[in-house]
């Protein structure tokens, strides 16, 4: 290129020429625009639910928060701690204590209780929590979003938003019934997001006697030094005690463990189906490419007669595949956005057993993926017919009329 | 059968466009043949559930023991042929949660409910005398390398035994596999003797997870349930009793969302490929107006010519569906080789063939009609003016 700035100028005039040809193939152009959005907003939706399935999980629980658990549990499930565990754990002084000097820990018990979801009849497994009154004043994220809170001694339940959102006859005011047991729903409450907005939750007491229970099955309670010094103090402390044979875990990371297969299990599903659709789609933007140019054969020609160079046509092309790869992310991810973003679904996560509500979750970061990749396969498909647009003799183009 | 060479040739004047239409219909194919193997594993319980085969739990949830005093009741209820225990033991193998799902049974009651499942007759018998006995899902023994005759350190993340301890330890004596690849996936399990399980154990001697009946007539399967239920019914221990099938779909019915998301992908991943495809086809017959028109001056009938040009849409699929399909089917053994059989068998069905011909047809009139109409409403006079 002997003269870089004639070499530019001449690219801006064949890409100008090039758009202001878009219309008379709108067509064509329309179809890359539409095949790359398919692939983002499928891609981004996907990736999504992955995403709001590990922010879920990932925002359960404070560091400052431990939950103790029988030694050898890995889950609430399958654990056990027995009344009088629990009355040693709370005492213990590496636990916080409130302004009245009562332990910031809650005792408390886990069930599955049967409940369709709404429009169906199958029953699905939803966690059902019994919880001391420590409960409240260590999850301080808790917020009534309506009624009030259960009372204790009665069988009242307030039940988690999303759980509300999924399962049929949660709405305040409904009665429940569970084994040989009515409940009232007094309240709905949202905890910002996290799983326990999955779940059904009442006094513990009276919980472990409808469901004929006689231990707990964890306790839940606030480090009094939320450092690691605070957190091997609490864990020596139970070591010491020949009567506790318990597991320390922060919350963070017992909720992440949770997390695990089926957090896997999504993100390889999102990332194998959008790859495939991108190989797809890279085959149809360079299909749709290669008829553009071969619809302006002459054209290009015609340009490097009058004595375009070989180099500007190519960028040109690749400028256009860009443009309309640029625009098709868009579009996908805009639409994944407006379809998908906000949106609930709820599954069974196998590491619990239990029923887990979380939101599509459209975040910047996908979008910009998401335009990554438009971008990728705009310049894969655009690539290859551009070379040959430049490569063909100017003779045989002319000729081909 | 005779314009086969026709229409070859009509498909691949362009061969670069058609190849690479090819591909994106082969890849649209793939992914179904594959998502379809995902949907079919997640349900896939209640194909190789047995009709003859019912399970009873406890009425309130399926994690609440029962008394193994149930199993004598349930054996006299007419019309069960047999009866076996199930009891979950919540294994925790290297360290790892469920890594595989472990039952305590009665080795012979047991086996004698699952008749599809194969095993060596001598190992069956070294089961059913060995108390500290185990055997094993061909798909885990192969995960693991383990070997018959070696013990197998488990962890239990629910039963102590007497010392407190939460190790536990088998002799394997066996392996279980299946023909049916639908039914493999059900063996992906290690099963231990109950005799020496509930001695060993510290807390709930004598309980039990569920049962699984079998019976003589699946037509009864309605009547025998509901009578099991009611000879426990007011008791402290009631039951809830169901045929395979329905706790099968249950389950497939909780993963619930995740399917419906599976379907829009490939709702989104097909539209997509309509519209690529259905501009290329119509493109294609553009370009050929001049000698569909010679094919009409020859004598060729509108509608034949409309016939030849949905048929070229209908081969093209045929290519590209049933090129997608067989790489699905044969790319599935190395994943699940790659899964290390963490994840049920994915293989494809015939149904999941079957859907892939029809959606192919009906990819290819979608794609294929419009510009077949074109063709047919083609005067051969102006066609040829290239009017």
């Amino acid at each position: 290129m002997r003269h870089p700035v004639r070499a530019l100028a001449q690219i801006a005039q064949i890409t100008l020429i090039n758009l202001r040809s878009l219309p008379q193939r709108l067509g064509t152009s329309l179809v890359v625009v539409v095949g790359i959005a398919g692939v983002v907003g499928v891609l981004v939706s996907v990736l999504a639910m992955g995403e709001g399935f590990r922010h879920t999980l990932a925002s359960t629980g404070r560091p400052g928060r431990v939950i103790m658990l029988r030694a050898g549990s890995d889950a609430e499930l399958s654990s056990g701690v027995d009344r009088d565990q629990t009355t040693l754990l709370a005492a213990l002084p590496a636990i916080a204590r409130d302004g009245s000097g009562r332990p910031l820990a809650s005792a408390e018990l886990v069930v599955m209780v049967d409940l369709p979801r709404k429009g169906e009849s199958h029953p699905n497994n939803v966690p059902f929590r019994g919880v001391q009154p420590g409960a409240f004043a260590i999850r301080d994220e808790l917020r009534l979003v309506e009624g009030r809170a259960f009372r204790r001694g009665v069988r009242e339940v307030i039940v988690g938003r999303k759980a509300a959102q999924q399962f049929a006859g949660l709405d305040v005011g409904s009665r429940i019934a569970f084994r040989d047991s009515d409940w009232t729903v007094v309240g709905t409450f949202a905890t910002g997001g996290d799983v326990h907005e999955s779940e059904i939750w009442a006094d513990a007491e009276v919980a472990m006697s409808a469901f004929r229970r006689t231990g707990y099955q964890s306790m839940t309670a606030t480090l009094a030094d939320g450092s690691q010094a605070g957190l091997a103090a609490l864990t020596a402390a139970i070591r010491r005690d020949p009567r506790l044979s318990i597991n320390v875990l922060r919350e963070p990371e017992y909720y992440a463990k949770q997390a695990g297969v089926l957090a896997r299990l999504i993100t390889v599903l999102g990332y194998t189906v959008a790859a495939f659709m991108a190989i797809g789609a890279t085959f149809g933007a360079l299909n749709c490419m290669y008829s553009a140019i071969a619809s302006r054969q002459v054209e290009i020609a015609t340009l490097r007669a009058i004595g375009f160079g070989g180099a500007p046509v190519v960028v040109s092309v690749m400028i256009e595949a860009l443009l309309l790869a640029l625009v098709g992310g868009a579009a996908g991810g805009a639409l994944a956005y407006v379809y998908c973003d906000g949106a609930s679904l709820s599954t069974l996560n196998f590491s619990t057993f239990s029923q887990v509500a979380f939101d599509f979750r459209v975040t910047p970061a996908l979008l910009g993926q998401g335009l990554a990749w438009a971008l990728l396969i705009g310049a894969a498909g655009g690539l290859l017919p551009a070379i040959r647009a430049a490569r063909l003799p100017v003779t045989t183009a002319l000729r081909a009329v | 059968m005779r314009y086969l060479p026709l229409l070859w040739a009509g498909l691949f004047r362009r061969k670069t466009r058609t190849i690479l239409t090819l591909l994106s219909i082969v890849v649209a194919f793939l992914l179904f043949g594959m998502l379809q193997a995902v949907q079919t594993a997640f349900e896939s319980g209640a194909d190789a559930a047995d009709a003859k085969r019912l399970l009873t739990t406890a009425r309130y949830s399926i994690i609440e023991p029962l008394p193994m005093a149930h199993l004598k009741v349930i054996e006299r209820v007419p019309g069960v042929v047999g009866v076996a225990s199930a009891d979950w033991f919540g294994a925790k193998y290297q360290n790892e949660s469920n890594a595989f799902p472990v039952f305590a049974v009665d080795p012979a009651r047991y086996l004698d409910m699952y008749p599809e499942f194969t095993i060596d007759p001598a190992q069956r018998e070294a089961f059913a005398k060995t108390r500290t006995g185990a055997v094993a899902g061909q798909r885990l023994v192969d995960r693991y390398g383990w070997r018959i005759g070696q013990k197998l350190p488990i962890a239990s993340e629910i039963h102590a035994k007497t010392d407190g301890s939460l190790n536990w330890e088998f002799d394997l004596v066996g392996v279980i596999d299946a023909e049916d690849p639908a039914i493999r996936g059900n063996t992906d399990v290690v099963l231990i003797n109950v005799a020496h399980f509930d001695e060993a154990r510290q807390l709930g001697r004598g309980k039990t997870g569920w049962y699984v009946e079998r019976i003589a007539e699946s037509e009864q399967a309605k009547a025998i349930s509901s009578e099991i239920d009611r000879l426990f019914a007011n008791s402290p221990d009631e039951t809830k009793t169901a045929p395979e099938k329905e706790f099968a779909v249950g389950f497939a019915k909780q993963i619930g969302d995740i399917g419906a998301v599976v379907t829009r992908i490939l709702i989104a991943v097909f539209f997509t490929i309509l519209i690529l495809t259905g501009n290329t086809m119509a493109q294609s017959i553009r370009e050929r107006i001049p000698e569909l028109a010679i094919l009409k001056t020859l004598g060729f009938s509108d509608a034949r010519v409309t016939a030849l040009v949905v048929a070229e849409a209908v081969l093209l699929l045929a290519l590209g569906g049933g090129l997608g399909m067989a790489a699905a089917a044969a790319l599935l053994p190395a994943v699940n080789g790659s899964t290390g059989g963490r994840f049920p068998p994915l293989f494809v069905t015939e149904t999941t063939w079957l859907a892939a011909a029809g959606l192919a047809l009906l990819v290819a009139l979608a794609i294929g009609l419009p510009p077949a109409l074109r063709a047919r409403r083609l005067r051969i006079v102006d066609a040829l003016a290239g009017r």
